[in-house]
C-alpha cells in the first residue's frame, strides 16, 4: 500500500516540480503583480533563513513581509578549512535581500534564498533557518511531554495511566510490542527500543508542525529524512551480525559465479534500503504540502467564489488526511528501520 | 538549499537535535515510562497467575471436600451397619439368656408343683388315712357293739373263706 502511495505521491511531485508551466501557463504569461502558485509553493516547501508569517500592505500601497528574525551563523573560509571565520547575525539584516550584511572582511549577499560571500569566499552555513527552528520547537514539545509522562510514571508507578500518560502509553507500547519485538526479536529489542521510539516520535512531531498554516517543511525535507536514514544504516550495519555480513558477502546456496554477481546487488542493498527511507519520508511530506498548497492556489489564480466554496472543502479533507499521513510515514519509518535492523541481527537460523 | 539537495546546517541541526532528544529522553523518559509499564505488566500477570492458582487450589480443596464427604458417607454407613449387627448380635444373644432363663424358671417352678403337687398329694393321703382310720375305728367300735352281727359277720367271713 505505502508503495503505491510513494508512486502516486511521486507522480504529482514530479508533475508539479519538473512542469509547472503547464498547470499555471496563463498565469505565468501575465508577469508582474500576478499570483504564482509555483513561487508560493517551491517557496514554501523549501527552507528559508527567517520565518515568513504574512504580507501586508500599507497606506501608500507598499508591501511588506512579516516574519520573525532567525539567527544565521556561518563558517567562511578560503582556500583550507581551518583558518576561516565564524559570523553570526540575524536574518532581518539582511532586510528581505534587499541589504548586504558586512561581517568583518565578509560581506554576505541573500539572492533567491542563497547566502553568498562577494569576495567569493566558500560558506558552511549553520543558520537556525525556518526547518530547525521548527524542529527545536518540535524538540521543546517532545521534552514537555515526555518529561510530563516520565513524572507522572515516577508518581503513579505501576498505577493505571491518566491523562496524557494514557494518550501516550498506547503508542509507546504499539511500538515495543508491534514494531520492536515483531521485527527485532525479544532478546535484542531493548537495546533499540529508545531509538525507534524517538524516531517515531520525532519525526511524527516534525509532521505535525509542518501541518501548522504558516509551518516549516521540516520532516519534508531531503537533509532532514537523509540525516534519520543515515542513523538507520549507520544502526543497521554496526550491530550487524556475522551471519548477516557473511550473507552479504558470501551468499550462502548460491553456485560460486553467481555469488560473485550477488555480492555488488547485496552491497548496493545496504544503501537501497536506507536511501527507500529517506525518498519515501521526503517525497510523502512534500507531496502533502505541494497538494494542500496547489489547492489553495485554485482560489487565488481563478479568483472566482465557488472555487473557494470547492477547494475549501477538498483543503480540509486533504488536511486531515495529511494528518493521518503524519503519523503512518513516522510509523512507516520506524517499521522499517526496526525490520532493517532486525534483518541484521537476524542469527544463523532462519 | 534546493529542494533534492540536502543542506549541510540542516543535517547537522538534524542530527545533532535528534541524538540530544535519543540521549536525554532515554535517560530520563524512556526509562522510567518503560520500567512502570514493566512493572505494571508484571504485577497484572503476577495478579492473574494468582488468581489461577487460587482458582486452582479452590478446585483441589472442592475436590479434597468431595472426597471427605464420600469417605464419611461411606464412613456412616459402615458405623450404621456394624451398629446394626452389633444390635442384632446382642438382641439374639438376650434373646437366648432371656430364653434359658424363661427355661429355667419354667423347668423350676414345674418342679416346684410338682413338689408341690406331691406334697399335695402326701397331705391327701394322710388326710385320707387319717379319715379312714377314724372311720374304720368309728365302724369298728360300732360293730364290735353288736354281737349278733358279729357273729353273722364271722359266719359270713368263714362262709366266704372255704377251708380249701
Amino acid at each position: 500500500m505505502s508503495r503505491k502511495y510513494l508512486i502516486i505521491n511521486f507522480v504529482f511531485l514530479v508533475s508539479f516540480l519538473t512542469n509547472p508551466t503547464i498547470l499555471f501557463a496563463d498565469d505565468n504569461a501575465e508577469g508582474d503583480g500576478s499570483f504564482n502558485p509555483t513561487d508560493m509553493i517551491v517557496h514554501h516547501i523549501k527552507d528559508d533563513y527567517g520565518w515568513h508569517l504574512y504580507d501586508y500592505e500599507d497606506d501608500n500601497g507598499e508591501e511588506h513581509s512579516v516574519s520573525i528574525s532567525l539567527p544565521i551563523i556561518l563558517y567562511t573560509y578560503e582556500g583550507s578549512l581551518g583558518n576561516g571565520t565564524l559570523d553570526i547575525f540575524m536574518s532581518n539584516d539582511f532586510h528581505h535581500g534587499e541589504e548586504d550584511v558586512q561581517k568583518g572582511e565578509n560581506t554576505y549577499r541573500l539572492d533567491h534564498g542563497h547566502i553568498t560571500e562577494l569576495g567569493g569566499k566558500k560558506i558552511l552555513d549553520f543558520s537556525i533557518t525556518k526547518n530547525v527552528a521548527s524542529m527545536m520547537l518540535s524538540v521543546l514539545i517532545l521534552f514537555l511531554v515526555f518529561f510530563s509522562i516520565a513524572g507522572a510514571y515516577k508518581k503513579r508507578g505501576a498505577k493505571e495511566p491518566k491523562g496524557l500518560q494514557s494518550f501516550f502509553e498506547p503508542i509507546i507500547l504499539f511500538i515495543r510490542d508491534d514494531i520492536a519485538i515483531p521485527n527485532i526479536g525479544e532478546k535484542k529489542y531493548e537495546k533499540f527500543l529508545p531509538y525507534l521510539i524517538t524516531l517515531f516520535f520525532f519525526i511524527w512531531f516534525n509532521n505535525l508542525l509542518g501541518l501548522i498554516p504558516t509551518g516549516a517543511n521540516t520532516s519534508g525535507n531531503i537533509a532532514f529524512t537523509m540525516t534519520l536514514a543515515v542513523f538507520t544504516l549507520l544502526i543497521t550495519n554496526i550491530s550487524g551480525t556475522k551471519h548477516y555480513w557473511s550473507h552479504l558477502f558470501w551468499t550462502p546456496g548460491v553456485p560460486l559465479p553467481l555469488r560473485i554477481i550477488v555480492l555488488p546487488v547485496e552491497l548496493l542493498g545496504i544503501i537501497t534500503k536506507p536511501f527507500a527511507l529517506m525518498i519515501r519520508l521526503f517525497a510523502n511530506i512534500t507531496a502533502g504540502h505541494i497538494i494542500v498548497l496547489s489547492l489553495i492556489s485554485f482560489i487565488f489564480v481563478f479568483q472566482q467564489l465557488f472555487v473557494g466554496v470547492v477547494v475549501g472543502p477538498v483543503v480540509i479533507a486533504m488536511t486531515l488526511f495529511e494528518f493521518f499521513v503524519a503519523i503512518f510515514q513516522a510509523y512507516i519509518f520506524t517499521l522499517l528501520s526496526a525490520l532493517f535492523i532486525g534483518l541484521a541481527l537476524e542469527d544463523d537460523h532462519h | 538549499m534546493d529542494i533534492v539537495t540536502p543542506g549541510v546546517g540542516l543535517i547537522f541541526w538534524t542530527a545533532l537535535l535528534f541524538l540530544l532528544v535519543l540521549v536525554v529522553l532515554r535517560r530520563f523518559a524512556y526509562k522510567p515510562i518503560l520500567e512502570a509499564v514493566k512493572a505494571r505488566e508484571d504485577s497484572i500477570k503476577e495478579a492473574l497467575s494468582s488468581s489461577s492458582k487460587a482458582k486452582d487450589e479452590v478446585e483441589v480443596l472442592k475436590k479434597e471436600i468431595e472426597d471427605m464427604k464420600k469417605e464419611a458417607r461411606a464412613e456412616r454407613e459402615t458405623i450404621i451397619k456394624d451398629a446394626k449387627e452389633a444390635a442384632d448380635k446382642l438382641l439374639s444373644e438376650k434373646q437366648e439368656v432371656a430364653k434359658k432363663e424363661y427355661d429355667r424358671i419354667v423347668a423350676s417352678a414345674q418342679e416346684d408343683i410338682q413338689n408341690e403337687k406331691n406334697a399335695a398329694l402326701a397331705e391327701v393321703k394322710n388326710q385320707v388315712a387319717k379319715f379312714s382310720v377314724e372311720i374304720a375305728e368309728k365302724l369298728l367300735r360300732k360293730e364290735l357293739s353288736d354281737e349278733d352281727y358279729q357273729k353273722k359277720l364271722i359266719n359270713e367271713l368263714l362262709d366266704d373263706t372255704k377251708l380249701n
